[in-house]
Formats: structure tokens, C-alpha cells, sequence
């Protein structure tokens, strides 16, 4: 079959490589008919995450159709249509019991690796470095989905792929973004990033009850989406406006209740502040550019909390837990529970209450996902969110 | 949660600092009172003498400081090694001279190599241990411990049937029942090597704990315990391993001191690991990129990604 592998540094083929089969019994096999490309992919592809490996096949978003079960698996048969959550959880381990399915015990083959970085190994994720378990990802044309009988979502035929194939991460992960951020009535939200996850983020944010929402970004055609389409209040281009004294103006000196960063460690500041992290990161001094994530703790009100859904992988400096302790902010993180959020998300897409495939810009064959690669990377043409058709 | 350290590295890494202390003291002397030390060696004090002497203190100190920053190192006890051989060839050189008080000479030049032998000695030593050689007589403890979200029964029952073993014990081949409180175990060691021995359960507390040893003549002389305890808050089962290794004997036992001693620890924590995986969720999970030794890519034989992991269908 055809996969989008990882060749290197903002290197992506589409080669071939042999088809997935069954080696555990509660796998399943799934054609894939819808897989996107994630923000957080972006992270792999410019080298930020470590433990990626040369012919790595890439993907966490992806959906399809089961065409084959392993011997344990009941709840899936062949010709079943399914979306398929990033993370990879087997259900039964303490965790999973929780519902803090990323945290499983039990899905990371790999965990001794992520036990030396982090402590304690998070769950396995598709396509994400061999960290979180080396599985091979969806944007390929089949895929091999663990612990099947647990994580993919059987989607009604009515809904097309475009409208659901989001389950499988960025809804799901904007949603919980939002819903870390215990929005009461009268909330205005900052939410920093208005790439995919940043305007579901947005969207789940009124969802939620925000009276207000606010995207900053430094992209003109990001910022427009984000007031047109996921219903922002107001937007800040940071690159043509003081943040601060925005930030200060909209919300009556009061500061945002509560902030969002879908960031993650590939932040832009300008001046000197993203210089810093540019020099840092280049000295191999930090692992991550923070500047998104050290702004929304400054410009959280007293008392907010600051949601992390942007990706980060390492160590980061000039850290300002002062201003968390001194002004009582709680910090909320995690990659997405995925599984919890499936069928109450479906639900709401199901009642018309959201259309998450607005945030697609740009729809392609497999072959031309190192295109879809290279515009996402450099925002260019509009990219916004690409999905590609195998 | 460790391998205990060994007394005799401990009795290695006493030598080397001792050799430390000579280093600096024997330093101090030649820089700080070269003329002393030239009468007490028998060589007349020449300015050219003691300028050497000062230096060679040099070299001492330099060397006796490298010890301290790194007493488990053996590359400055070699440089010691080197100095000595220096030192005896100067001292030789000098007792051609004719007005060297030979007899002085002569004692300087045995105590020079007497120190040089042990420096010899404690250099190999360390060299061998950094080389992960086994030590004679070196005795491995290791424990570690996990939690399952199972009952303390459903576990129990799990690990008393030895024969689920090569399920998740990467090493173990077969586990055959011998009745009688005895079994008889084949496991897999290193270059294609297999070892085997019968153990016996010397203790046996249902849902509590299970100690076990093994029976002459074994491969792998050793003994074990297993606890089960019920974690706080039904948080399901406390499962703590101990393993104690014999004193290897013969050429066998050190090979197979070799395969536990790289990581015993970390062997026995991704055994248990596994334990729990297939305890908890029925299956020990399988990804294509298994470590970093393949890419995340799919196979065309299944078996491939068994055998990386040590998966036994």
C-alpha cells in the first residue's frame, strides 16, 4: 500500500510499504477513506519531537472502513464505518477506568523510552514518534488499529467524512481545551493559536458558554476564519498590534478569565522575546519555544486558568511560575482524552450544533500530502487544514 | 529498585584512593622539598635534579587529583603505571652516577616498584569492572514492584500457574510442572545458549506470596519472592518482585552473570510490565517501530515484530 513516511527534517514521501495485518487479537484493519494532517504533525516534521525514525509512517487523524477484526474483537464486523481517536487505549488499566485514556498504562510498547524523558509513559498515540510507541500512522491507505474493540466511533451514513473525521483529534482536543477552562456565564476566553485546534477551540469555547472569545494570531487569513467562521468576539494580529494593551482594551483591564494556548512549542514572538527562544533552541540551551504559552500565563486574569492543548515535548525555559503562584492560576494540560469526548461530540455535530469541517481549506490525493506538508508548514495559499483522500 | 554494589568493587575503589593520598603527599614532598627528598632517594642535589624532582611532584599531584575526581576511572591509575616506569628508569639512570649513594638508590627503586605493582593491580582491576566483567564472588539483588487494576486473587492465580510465564517473562522458554512443589524451567541466555534448572516452592500463602528456589545443579543458582498486596482505595493489586543470583561458578555462570548483570533491574521491570499488559488487557500490544530497531512502518511478516519484541504467539 501507499504511506506518507518520515524521511527526515521536512522530509515526507509517499512510498510503498506492505500492508498492515492483524498481530494481536483484539486489532482491527481499517481502509482508510479520510486522514488529515495536524498541526501537531507539523512538530515531527521540522524535527521538534524526538524518537522519530527514518520510513516512519505518519497520521493521527484518520477514518475508514473495518476490513478485518481480530479474534477478540465483538464490537466491529467488516463494512463498519469508523473514526478512530489518536491515542491508543486498551480500556482495562486504571486510567482508562478514569477516562484519562492518554494517560493508558498498558498501550505504549515503548514505555521504558518515555519513562526516561517524562517520568511515566503517557498511552501510545498512531504515528507519533517511536516515544508514544513507534505505530505506524492513518495517512497511508490501510491502517492496524489496537485495541479496536475500545477506541474507534461507528458514524451514521447521513454524516459525511468531512463532518466527523475531526472526532479522531482536533475537535475533540479544541473541545476539551475549552472545557478545561470551567467557562462560567460572563467568560471572555483569550485563546492564542487560530489554527485548526485554535478555532475548535474557539468554537467549543462558546459551546461552553463563553459570553467572549478572543483568537490572536499573526496571519490576516486565520484571523478572518476565526471572526467568520468559528464566531471569534474580536481577533489581535500580535504582529501589528501591542498584545498587552489589546488584551487590556477588550476586556476592561479585567485580563481574559481564562486562556487558551494552541500553540505549542513552535511559537512565534516578536522582538527580542522570540529571538530569545530562536537563540535558545538553536544552542540546544531548551527543547521548546514557549513564547505562546509564557503570554497566556501573563495575560491570564488573577485566579483563571491557562489551557494547554498545543504540543511540547521538553524543557523549557524562562518560565514565569511566579506570576501562577503569585496569582493563583491553575494550569490544565494533557493530550486529549479522546474516547470520552467521541460520542457526546458526535452527538452535537448529529443535532447541527457544529459543522467541524470548516477549518478545511485544502483537499488531496495521498500522493500529494508532501504538498499538503510543505503549505501547512509555511502557511502558505490560505493553508489552513488539509485532509487527504486515499 | 537496585543492584546492590559488590564489597569488592568497594575494596578496588579503597585501593585506588590510597594510591590517591601516595600521589599527593609523595607530590608535595618533591615540589615543595626536593632537596629532602633527593637526600633520602641518594642522588646529589643538582639544580637539574631537583627542577626534575619539582616536576615529577607536578605529575604526582596532577595524577593523585585525577584519582579523586574519578576513583572508579582506571585511565589515571594508568597514568600512575606510566610515571612509575618513568620513575624507575630516572632512578636507574641516576645510580650510574658515581657520587649516588647507591644503597638509597636501591631501596627507592624496590619501593618505586612495589608502589608500581599495585598500581598495576588496582588499574586492571577497574578496568575489568568498567568493562562489566563479573567479579568472582558478585552477588545480584533486585527488586521491583507494580500495580495492577485487578483483585489480589485474580493475580495471584495468574503468576501461581508458572507455566503463563513465557507469556511475559521474555527469557523463559517453557516452564514445565514436575508436581510435587517442583518445576522445571528452560530459559534462553545469550548466542543462542539455552540454561535450565528445577526450582521448588519453599513458601506459599495464597493470594500473599509465593517463594521459590532452586535445586542443585541448577544453571542459574537463585531464589525468589513474590508479594501481593491490595493497593490503598481498591486500586487493585500491589505485585512486588525480589530476585537474589548466586556467586556465578564456572565459565557458564559468568555468562550468565554477563546477561543479568547488563540490566537485571530493567529486565525484570519490563517483564513485569508485560505482566500487567497481558493480566490487564488480555494482550501484550505490538507496534511496527518496536524501540527504535525498526521504522514505525508496516511488516510483511508478523513474526518479524514478535521476535524484535520477544513476543511469543
Amino acid at each position: 500500500m501507499k504511506a506518507t513516511c518520515w524521511m527526515g527534517t521536512q522530509q515526507v514521501q509517499v512510498v510503498d510499504v506492505p500492508d498492515p495485518q492483524i498481530l494481536n487479537p483484539r486489532d482491527a484493519i481499517v481502509r482508510i477513506t479520510a486522514t488529515a494532517i495536524c498541526g501537531s504533525d507539523l512538530h515531527l516534521y521540522n524535527g521538534f519531537i524526538p524518537g522519530m525514525r527514518r520510513g516512519d509512517v505518519l497520521g493521527h487523524e484518520f477514518m475508514g472502513e473495518v476490513v478485518e477484526v481480530g479474534s477478540a474483537v465483538r464490537t466491529l464486523k467488516s463494512g463498519d464505518r469508523v473514526v478512530v481517536p489518536f491515542p491508543i487505549a486498551c480500556g482495562n488499566c486504571s486510567q482508562c477506568e478514569r477516562e484519562m485514556y492518554s494517560l493508558c498504562e498498558n498501550s505504549n510498547p515503548n514505555a521504558v523510552m518515555a519513562e526516561k524523558l517524562w517520568g511515566y509513559s503517557p498511552a501510545g498515540i498512531f504515528g507519533y514518534s517511536h516515544l508514544l510507541g513507534g505505530f505506524a500512522g492513518g495517512q497511508a491507505e490501510y491502517a492496524r488499529v489496537p485495541f479496536a474493540d475500545v477506541g474507534p466511533i461507528k458514524v451514521p451514513a447521513h454524516l459525511s467524512d468531512e463532518q466527523v473525521l475531526f472526532l479522531s483529534d482536533i475537535f475533540p482536543t479544541g473541545y476539551m481545551a475549552a472545557e478545561a477552562c470551567n467557562i462560567q456565564p460572563g467568560d471572555t476566553i483569550a485563546v492564542w493559536g487560530c489554527g485548526p485546534v485554535g478555532q475548535l477551540a474557539i468554537a467549543s469555547a462558546y459551546l461552553l458558554g463563553a459570553e467572549r472569545v478572543i483568537g490572536i494570531d499573526r496571519f490576516p487569513y486565520r484571523l478572518r476564519t476565526a471572526r467568520e467562521r468559528a464566531g471569534a468576539w474580536a481577533t489581535i494580529n500580535y504582529e501589528e498590534e501591542d498584545l498587552h494593551e489589546s488584551l487590556m482594551e477588550l476586556t476592561g483591564g479585567r485580563g481574559p478569565d481564562s486562556t487558551i494556548d494552541a500553540v505549542g512549542l513552535e511559537g512565534h514572538a516578536p522582538g527580542l522575546h522570540g529571538a530569545y527562544d530562536r537563540v535558545k533552541t538553536a544552542l540546544m540551551l531548551e527543547t521548546d519555544r514557549p513564547a505562546a504559552l509564557r503570554q497566556a500565563i501573563m495575560e491570564c486574569r488573577s485566579g483563571g486558568t491557562v489551557s494547554v492543548a498545543g504540543v511540547y515535548g521538553g524543557f523549557l525555559d524562562s518560565f514565569p511560575m511566579g506570576a501562577i503562584v503569585n496569582r493563583s492560576l491553575t494550569i490544565k494540560s494533557g493530550q486529549t482524552h479522546v474516547h470520552r469526548y467521541t460520542r457526546p461530540l458526535l452527538d452535537r455535530i448529529e443535532r447541527g450544533e457544529i459543522d467541524p469541517s470548516f477549518v478545511i481549506t485544502h483537499r488531496m490525493t495521498l500522493a500529494e500530502a508532501p504538498h499538503g506538508y510543505d503549505i501547512f508548514s509555511h502557511k502558505e495559499d490560505g493553508c489552513l487544514k488539509v485532509v487527504l483522500a486515499p | 529498585m537496585n543492584s546492590r554494589a559488590y564489597p569488592r568493587d568497594r575494596q578496588v575503589e579503597a585501593l585506588a584512593r590510597g594510591l590517591g593520598w601516595f600521589s599527593l603527599a609523595l607530590g608535595a614532598a618533591e615540589l615543595l622539598a626536593p632537596e629532602r627528598v633527593a637526600a633520602v632517594i641518594g642522588v646529589r642535589p643538582q639544580r637539574r635534579t631537583l627542577n626534575l624532582l619539582r616536576a615529577y611532584g607536578a605529575r604526582e599531584i596532577a595524577a593523585g587529583l585525577a584519582i579523586f575526581a574519578a576513583p572508579r576511572a582506571a585511565a589515571p591509575l594508568w597514568s600512575r603505571v606510566a610515571g612509575d616506569a618513568v620513575d624507575t628508569a630516572t632512578l636507574l639512570g641516576w645510580s650510574a652516577d658515581a657520587d649516588s649513594d647507591r644503597q638509597r638508590l636501591g631501596v627507592a627503586t624496590a619501593a618505586v616498584a612495589g608502589v608500581g605493582v599495585l598500581d598495576l593491580v588496582c588499574a586492571r582491576q577497574l578496568q575489568d569492572q568498567a568493562a562489566g566483567a563479573p567479579p568472582v564472588s558478585r552477588r545480584v539483588h533486585v527488586e521491583r514492584v507494580t500495580t495492577l487494576n485487578r483483585s489480589v486473587e485474580d493475580v495471584y492465580r495468574y503468576w501461581a500457574d508458572f507455566r503463563n510465564f513465557p507469556r511475559f517473562m521474555r527469557h523463559v522458554e517453557s516452564v514445565e510442572l514436575l508436581g510435587g512443589n517442583r518445576s522445571h524451567w528452560r530459559v534462553s541466555a545469550p548466542a543462542g545458549m539455552t540454561v535450565q534448572w528445577d526450582a521448588e516452592i519453599v513458601e506459599q500463602r495464597d493470594s500473599e506470596l509465593i517463594a521459590w528456589r532452586t535445586l542443585p545443579n541448577a544453571d542459574v543458582e537463585h531464589s525468589g519472592t513474590v508479594r501481593f498486596t491490595p493497593a490503598p482505595g481498591a486500586r487493585g493489586t500491589e505485585v512486588r518482585v525480589a530476585l537474589d543470583f548466586a556467586p556465578p561458578a564456572g565459565r557458564l555462570g559468568r555468562s550468565i552473570a554477563w546477561l543479568f548483570r547488563k540490566d537485571p533491574d530493567q529486565q525484570l521491570h519490563e517483564d513485569l510490565r508485560r505482566f500487567k499488559q497481558l493480566v490487564e488487557s488480555g494482550e501484550i500490544p505490538l507496534s511496527e517501530g518496536f524501540m527504535l530497531w525498526r521504522p514505525g512502518q508496516p511488516v510483511a511478516n508478523p513474526e518479524d515484530v514478535r521476535s524484535l519484541a520477544g513476543v511469543r504467539s
